[in-house]
């Protein structure tokens, strides 16, 4: 009997020892919600990837991560981040790719008073997404070397070709007001969709308006179809400029002959090794290039799983700050994340320099942007 | 606005008008021999236009082994059935053995050929193919059982094959879009107008597989044997006509269409794994103007589609999509004026 009795505090002491444990070393738990399926899977899977990179520890916590899919669904998406703040106690939140299912988020995280690492550049109407920061760069900041480029070499009317959905408007939102104030007219604003079989009547729109410049706005290789539809009509190719959505090898792969000497705006990181030394980004840029190609293949790196690289370098800098004002699991915890992104000042990554403040959750720098050009088959910095 | 762009929005209309002509043949013909609301046609073009993209690059294309797996369930299935029925056993087995052989022969001269990468034109018979058996497979396991149920229940069946074929094709060729290189690449011009081989190939194309389905239906037994199901299915039974032979007959040639289409539309834009819904979808709008039972109506309303699509770009971009899916409405109320309410629903 007496027996039985020791081992029987012994087996509770164990079990007690193994919660005591688990709260003493409170590890860092990061629930990750992107869309590895539905519309924007093209943008989850390379994010994923770029996730498979993240590091074992942070400033000597160790780093759990519980990945979920959102299948493109604000709903499910949703869903997966009352589960992190209510089941997992997660400490950040990560995701989504899709903008609406990435605002559809916010809420959720700001209710549960938990910092989300948006991987969608959101416009959030003032007074929500508090808790929200965004790695991925606002559309106002990619539009500036386009209208840089524009001013140097006299565009004085541009055309618009666009998607017809969030990105699209972001875009149209954003360049509008900049081009204005360099004095460069939009004359003319068509749109089209992913999956269209032809830009036929839109191309001819454009010719007929005849503007300086046309800027594409789409992404991956749906931006190519748009692209070769304007030079079949015989729209010169170096009068073209896309996007940072477009900013992947999948433009020229399907764009072939026809985005040569087009130009493309861009964030840093896909582009590390062509930068000149003096650009903030370089180094982590080619330090991002060489692990995830190391991971997935030569020419694989791409922007989306740059930014999710990213959330690793930004979260080096703010948890020790955030250590200090309490354990990871806390609610002091997760504050100090809140407030040291938002007070710790200028953090170059590998797609940019960011600087948070309370007011402003994009961060970028106007440095940020690169603006890059086609060129046999591949990207050149255009200085 | 001049007579140039007129001419060329006309061609570029009349170009995608002839695609979607065909895929509204297709639904038509589905619709009338089965009465399925055949939804899913248009994932049929997507698989058509990337099984050769993934050929084109040497690589075994995911849809072979999607026509493994269903040609399997399905054998498997007919074994079940035929066992149950007290057939004897080594007679069950040869059966299913010889259902087999011709998935089984498509599987190892597509392992054989795709690191090969053959000529285009083998490449494209080699999609072809790969992509009709699957129509039949796909009326195998997921309608025929539910043959005599309602069209509605049908049309729900269709929305579910719909999102599997569409997440199979994610998995399939990834979230990316592919071009196919071109069939014949000459390009002729008169004035603004500027004719390309691919497009001179989508008119023929189109043209012949209508003429061939006219014959087809008028002149073959087997076609006569279609019409006459569409027409009566009981009657048909009742002369000896197999239904569920038709049925199979009917889904086999919407899945030869629908890769066709995705073969012909493939090199003059980007396809996506989900493109095809889209254009399958506007194929159904061009099949309704024919009451989804005319034949002529539907390719006329094909052409229409196109062209309405081809000018609400150039006027109105942003509600080009809104435009081509409105018309259904007015047509709708007229056809139903015309006819009154008497569609037959048993």
């Amino acid at each position: 009997m007496k027996k039985i009795r020791t081992l029987m505090t012994g087996a509770v002491a164990t079990v007690l020892t193994a919660f005591a444990t688990t709260s003493a070393l409170a590890d860092i738990t990061i629930g990750v919600s992107i869309s590895l399926t539905g519309p924007t899977s093209a943008l989850g899977i390379p994010t994923k990837n770029g996730i498979a990179l993240w590091p074992k520890e942070i400033a000597g916590e160790k780093l759990n991560v519980i990945m979920l899919d959102d299948a493109t669904d604000p709903t499910t998406a949703v869903k997966n981040t009352r589960k992190f703040i209510n089941e997992d106690k997660v400490d950040i939140i990560v995701g989504s790719v899709a903008t609406p299912v990435a605002a559809a988020m916010s809420d959720v995280a700001a209710e549960g008073q938990t910092v989300q690492l948006m991987l969608s550049p959101v416009n959030l109407p003032e007074g929500r997404g508090a808790w929200s920061f965004r790695m991925p760069q606002s559309t106002a900041v990619m539009a500036i070397p386009i209208v840089e480029h524009w001013k140097k070499v006299g565009v004085k009317t541009y055309g618009f070709l666009g998607y017809s959905d969030a990105y699209g408007e972001a875009w149209l939102k954003d360049i509008t007001p900049l081009a204005e104030k360099a004095g460069i007219k939009q004359i003319t604003v068509e749109r089209f969709a992913r999956t269209d079989t032809s830009v036929t009547g839109q191309a001819l729109k454009l010719m007929s308006a005849n503007p300086d410049a046309v800027l594409v706005v789409a992404s991956g290789s749906g931006a190519a179809m748009p692209h070769k539809g304007l030079v079949e009509r015989g729209y010169p190719k170096a009068k073209i400029y896309q996007t940072h959505g477009a900013a992947t090898m999948d433009l020229i792969r399907v764009g072939g002959a026809d985005v040569e000497g087009s130009f493309v705006s861009s964030g840093p990181a896909v582009v590390a090794d062509k930068l000149p030394a003096s650009n903030a980004s370089k180094e982590l840029g080619m330090r991002y290039i060489s692990e995830f190609e190391k991971a997935n293949g030569k020419g694989s790196a791409n922007q989306f799983g740059a930014h999710a690289y990213d959330v690793v370098i930004v979260l080096q800098k703010a948890v020790p700050i955030a250590l200090k004002k309490g354990k990871p699991g806390t609610k002091e915890f997760r504050a100090g994340l809140k407030e040291a992104f938002e007070t710790m000042g200028r953090t170059p990554v590998s797609q940019g320099v960011l600087n948070w403040t309370a007011t402003d959750h994009f961060g970028y720098t106007p440095e940020t942007g690169v603006l890059l050009k086609v060129a046999n088959g591949d990207w050149q910095v255009v200085q | 606005m001049d007579a140039s762009i007129v001419g060329i929005l006309m061609l570029d209309g009349a170009t995608n008008g002839a695609v979607y002509a065909l895929l509204a043949l297709a639904i038509v013909l589905v619709f009338a021999v089965t009465r399925v609301i055949f939804i899913p046609q248009g994932e049929f073009v997507a698989y058509g236009a990337l099984t050769l993209a993934l050929l084109q690059l040497g690589r075994v294309p995911g849809t072979v082994w999607l026509l493994v797996a269903l040609a399997l369930l399905a054998a498997l299935l007919d074994a079940a059935q035929r066992v149950r029925r007290g057939l004897p056993l080594p007679q069950v087995i040869a059966a299913a053995l010889k259902s087999l052989v011709v998935p089984a022969l498509i599987v190892a001269v597509t392992l054989w050929a795709a690191p090969r990468k053959l000529p285009l034109v083998v490449q494209s018979l080699l999609t072809l193919a790969i992509v009709t058996p699957l129509g039949p497979l796909v009326y195998r396991l997921a309608y025929e059982k539910l043959a005599d149920a309602t069209v509605l229940v049908l049309l729900i069946v269709s929305v579910g094959v719909h999102f599997a074929l569409t997440g199979l094709g994610l998995v399939f060729f990834g979230a990316e879009g592919f071009r196919n290189p071109s069939f014949w690449d000459a390009r002729f011009s008169a004035g603004a107008l500027s004719l390309s081989g691919q497009t001179i190939i989508i008119f023929l194309v189109s043209i012949a597989l209508i003429v061939a389905l006219f014959l087809f239906f008028e002149r073959t037994l087997r076609g006569k044997a279609l019409r006459a199901t569409a027409v009566n299915r009981l009657g048909a039974r009742l002369m000896g006509i197999s239904t569920s032979g038709a049925g199979h007959l009917s889904f086999g040639l919407a899945a030869f269409i629908g890769a066709l289409s995705g073969l012909l539309i493939g090199p003059a834009t980007t396809m996506f794994y989900d493109s095809g819904f889209l254009i399958g979808l506007k194929g159904f709008v061009a099949a309704i103007f024919g009451g989804l039972a005319s034949y002529p109506a539907a390719a006329l309303g094909a052409i229409f589609v196109g062209l309405l699509e081809s000018f609400g770009s150039f006027w109105a971009s942003a509600f080009k999509e809104v435009i081509v899916f409105t018309v259904i409405i007015p047509v709708l109320l007229w056809r139903s004026f015309q006819h009154g309410h008497a569609d037959e629903e048993e």
